[in-house]
């Protein structure tokens, strides 16, 4: 019990950190620290996965948390930095909205998601059922700060944030997802940062930029 | 013994429809080859399509049972039902013997360089047979709409096989629309059928008790749906502009067999998914089906292209099928059964008649137009003298959908007016006197198509050439011939032979209205009311003509032979006659156009009396174009133009809607 309830402690640690790692985010305006923040958001998910799995004794936990660990900490980023450094974007983040203002409309979506989450963390029966909150945030976070930023190489590590949020909103209320949709979505990722890649290069070679107000130019009138 | 056979007959039907598709995929093998695609494939598409007639015949042989299976393919709790009875059986022989002419003519008429590769274009012509036969096998809703929109999809990359040209695009274009405005309203037909079981199956539909306010919603979306498919005014604005920009078998397709297929569809709902209704839903389907066939007759009457005049016959005679649908609707509501089935077997034969003579049509203005490059009438004439083989059999097609005896023309049009004559007997104070006008519109309506088709032929086959350019025409392939042929031979049978066509439609009859029509004593007598009323032999009256003409020619030439003297024609002392002084096809038309002047919408540009080269010019619009397609596509425009706000240009913009939306929903959960 004892054992147990240290366990569930530490997942509650790492979900707390993970929403810090989130706020984070949101307020980091260099492109090189907020990579560097996604691999960290990862390696806590990774982290909480594995405890849940060794308390929960669920085998296919560990192989999320395995596909987890080689795609989210490893390869995404990996790929991500060598895109950083080929575009040459490592500084260069102005968000939308001035940083306090997004602050506290990100304050406000996690009072928000904590609203949402419990009469559904009521019904669920898992040891991680009080994290859904967090997980709920994460997203929302992740979608405000897709919202908030003009790069385009930004937007990409916030959609990747945004599925972070969801694995884990998915770990803490169900125990995960069936392993054929769970890997169906490790596939959906890398195929679509390959393709936001290949995008980044058009951007840049159509607009001389990443900056995505260039794109109001393709607007039909 | 029987269920062995009928098992058979759905099993090799399906067999049959794949078999098509494989045809077509094979074309792909070598797309450039005319030789391998239209040459060797297509007559193997006929072959094809005659068994799918076989095995639709053996559904109407007399003890044969509804046969039905389920196919392993579909969705996974929603596979594909399919089901052979008499309705589909019949539609099935309709489409594979026609289809067997049509694929015949069409592996002569196919040549290289025109427009999309050979190969492609087996394909999307296999597709579309295949799919409308699976439109006729479907036994859920969901198998229906898949091979619908197939039909729709294939015969629309048909029609643009020449998509260089602009306006075969913008026909495209406009066929699609209207393919696809009228697939919403059968998709929503069957949203109400199912009656809140949400079961697809029409089992389940036939079965499902619906309140008469919905049967009668499902009943007016079926007849719009059905009716923009087959062109019912005014729902009509594409057909006159596809069925010309296609190639002449897909015109001979879409207009001899898909509208056919829509008619099956209507027959399907509202016989046999749905209940008997109130009455006004076969005054409805009357009404409308009387107004185009009028309207259809009196366009095609003005037409100048002769695929054009085709086209508004069409819409005339698939007019004429709904006026028999909607009288035996109207029968049935009344419960006369014999009636209703007299309306009904009209109503088949007409399709039937239709789906052999405007394939015929069609199939023969092609050969003129790869004989000569021309579609317009003002520039054709007197090819009878260049292809006597075309002039021959299209006169046969020509004087069936004029509807005169011994052809089959006449059989259904008769039938359909005995049909008419008989409604003083319905038992409502108005209908009894306001139906029977009926006859008079049909036989105003035989009369202005009978009108049309002196035009069709007259002008394209006698007189003399308008231009120098037809002297070379050439005369059509054996393939062709062959294809025209088999079409004539059935147009000639089923006038010969009328009581074998009412023995056929009658298991119809037997199985929707529980009322087959009198039989007659011999295969060439119909008495469809009684033997001393409205009977018909097609044979005998064969017979007497044969027997008059022979008679005559023998007679001529022993009283008159060796005494004909040659001189020149009374030229009313003009003597610089030209081919142009001829009657064209505007000035045949003059008539009509001057008698039902407020019908068109015509722009003419007349000489005038002093100009050295003088210039005339007759336009002919629809009203409907402008009074009501043009309004509503401006009004679509606007609407969309005030919803473009929304789109702003900036992606954060696009992303703050998704945003809010998901936040919106949220709150909305909670």
């Amino acid at each position: 019990m004892a054992h147990l309830s240290l366990a569930t402690q530490v997942i509650q640690m790492l979900a707390g950190a993970l929403l810090l790692i989130s706020f984070a985010m949101l307020a980091e305006r260099r492109s090189r620290r907020l990579l560097i923040l996604l691999v960290w958001q990862g390696a806590v998910l990774v982290a909480s996965t594995l405890l849940v799995a060794s308390t929960a004794h669920l085998t296919h936990l560990f192989y999320s948390a395995a596909l987890t660990l080689v795609l989210k900490v490893c390869v995404l980023p990996w790929i991500l930095f060598r895109l950083m450094r080929k575009l040459g974007i490592e500084r260069d983040n102005e968000p939308l909205v001035n940083l306090p203002t997004l602050m506290l409309v990100g304050l406000a979506l996690v009072i928000f998601a904590f609203g949402l989450a419990q009469p559904v963390s009521a019904l669920a029966t898992t040891v991680l059922r009080d994290t859904l909150g967090i997980a709920l945030a994460v997203i929302l976070l992740s979608f405000l700060m897709i919202l908030a930023r003009r790069k385009a190489f930004t937007q990409v590590i916030g959609f990747l944030s945004l599925e972070n949020g969801l694995f884990f909103a998915a770990t803490s209320t169900t125990y995960g997802m069936p392993m054929v949709v769970e890997l169906g979505m490790a596939l959906d990722l890398l195929v679509a940062v390959f393709i936001f890649g290949i995008f980044f290069f058009h951007i840049r070679e159509q607009f001389d930029s990443l900056d995505l107000d260039q794109l109001e130019s393709l607007k039909e009138d | 013994m029987n269920g062995i056979a009928s098992t058979t007959a759905l099993t090799a039907s399906l067999g049959l429809i794949a078999a098509w598709l494989v045809l077509g995929a094979l074309g792909l093998a070598r797309p450039n080859s005319i030789r391998w695609v239209a040459r060797t494939l297509f007559p193997v598409g006929a072959l094809i399509a005659l068994g799918v007639a076989g095995a639709g015949a053996v559904a109407l042989t007399a003890n044969f049972t509804a046969q039905t299976a389920v196919l392993p393919l579909g969705l996974p709790s929603l596979p594909f039902h399919v089901r052979l009875d008499a309705l589909s059986g019949f539609f099935l022989l309709l489409l594979g013997s026609a289809g067997a002419g049509i694929s015949i003519f069409a592996a002569g008429y196919f040549r290289a360089g025109e427009g999309t590769a050979p190969g492609m274009m087996g394909l999307q012509y296999h597709l579309f047979l295949a799919s409308m036969a699976l439109v006729i096998l479907a036994d859920d809703a969901y198998m229906f709409m898949v091979a619908w929109e197939t039909m729709a999809l294939s015969s629309y990359f048909l029609v643009v096989t020449q998509h260089r040209i602009p306006e075969i695009r913008r026909a495209g274009f406009l066929y699609l629309l209207m393919a696809h405005v009228g697939a919403l309203g059968i998709l929503l037909c069957f949203g109400v059928l199912q009656g809140g079981s949400w079961l697809m199956t029409f089992d389940a539909m036939r079965g499902a008790a619906l309140a008469p306010a919905w049967a009668s919603a499902a009943f007016v979306l079926a007849l719009f749906g059905f009716g923009a498919k087959a062109g019912l005014v005014p729902l009509h604005v594409w057909l006159p502009e596809a069925h010309p920009a296609a190639p002449s078998p897909v015109s001979a397709m879409m207009s001899g067999l898909m509208l056919k297929v829509a008619v099956y569809g209507m027959l399907r709902v509202s016989w046999d998914l749905l209940h008997a209704g109130p009455w006004w839903w076969g005054l409805l389907t009357l009404g409308v089906g009387l107004g185009t066939a009028m309207y259809g007759a009196i366009f095609a009457a003005v037409q100048t292209d002769m695929k054009r005049l085709l086209a508004y016959s069409s819409i005339e005679n698939l007019g004429l099928v709904f006026a028999g649908i909607g009288l035996a609707l109207l029968c049935r509501s009344f419960d006369m059964r014999l009636l209703a089935a007299l309306a009904l077997a009209a109503a088949l034969i007409h399709s039937f008649n239709h789906a052999l003579f405007k394939s015929l049509l069609f199939l023969a203005t092609g050969s003129v137009m790869h004989a000569t490059g021309e579609r317009s009438l003002g520039r054709l004439g007197g090819l009878i003298r260049y292809m006597p083989w075309v002039a021959a059999l299209a006169l046969v097609g020509s004087l069936a959908i004029a509807g005169l005896p011994p052809l089959n023309g006449f059989v259904s049009e008769w039938l359909l007016l005995q049909a008419f004559l008989q409604t003083p007997q319905i038992p409502h104070a108005f209908l009894n006197m306001i139906v029977p006008l009926g006859a008079a519109i049909v036989s105003l309506t035989a009369a202005l198509a009978g009108y049309v088709m002196v035009k069709f032929y007259g002008v394209i086959f006698l007189g003399q050439p308008r231009e120098r350019a037809l002297e070379q025409a050439q005369p059509a392939g054996w393939l062709e011939r062959a294809g025209l042929s088999w079409l004539a031979l059935g147009c000639v049978l089923v006038g010969v032979f009328p009581q074998v066509a009412l023995d056929v439609v009658g298991r119809i009859t037997g199985q929707l209205v529980g009322a087959t029509v009198q039989r007659g004593p011999a295969p060439w007598w119909m008495t469809p009311l009684a033997s001393n009323q409205a009977s018909y032999s097609g044979l005998w009256l064969w017979a007497g003509l044969v027997l008059v003409v022979a008679a005559t020619f023998v007679l001529v030439r022993r009283l008159y032979h060796g005494r004909v003297r040659r001189t020149p024609a009374w030229d009313c002392g003009y003597r610089w006659q030209t081919p142009r002084m001829q009657d064209s096809a505007e000035g045949f038309g003059q008539p009509i156009r001057h008698l039902f002047g407020p019908v068109f919408r015509m722009q003419r540009e007349l000489p005038s009396p002093s100009d050295a080269q003088p210039q005339y010019r007759v336009q002919i619009e629809e009203h409907f174009w402008h009074a009501l397609y043009l309004p509503l596509s401006r009004f679509v425009q606007r609407t969309a133009e005030r919803v473009t706000i929304l789109q702003g240009g900036r992606l954060a913009t696009y992303l703050l809607y998704s945003f809010l939306t998901l936040i919106l929903l949220l709150v909305w959960v909670l």
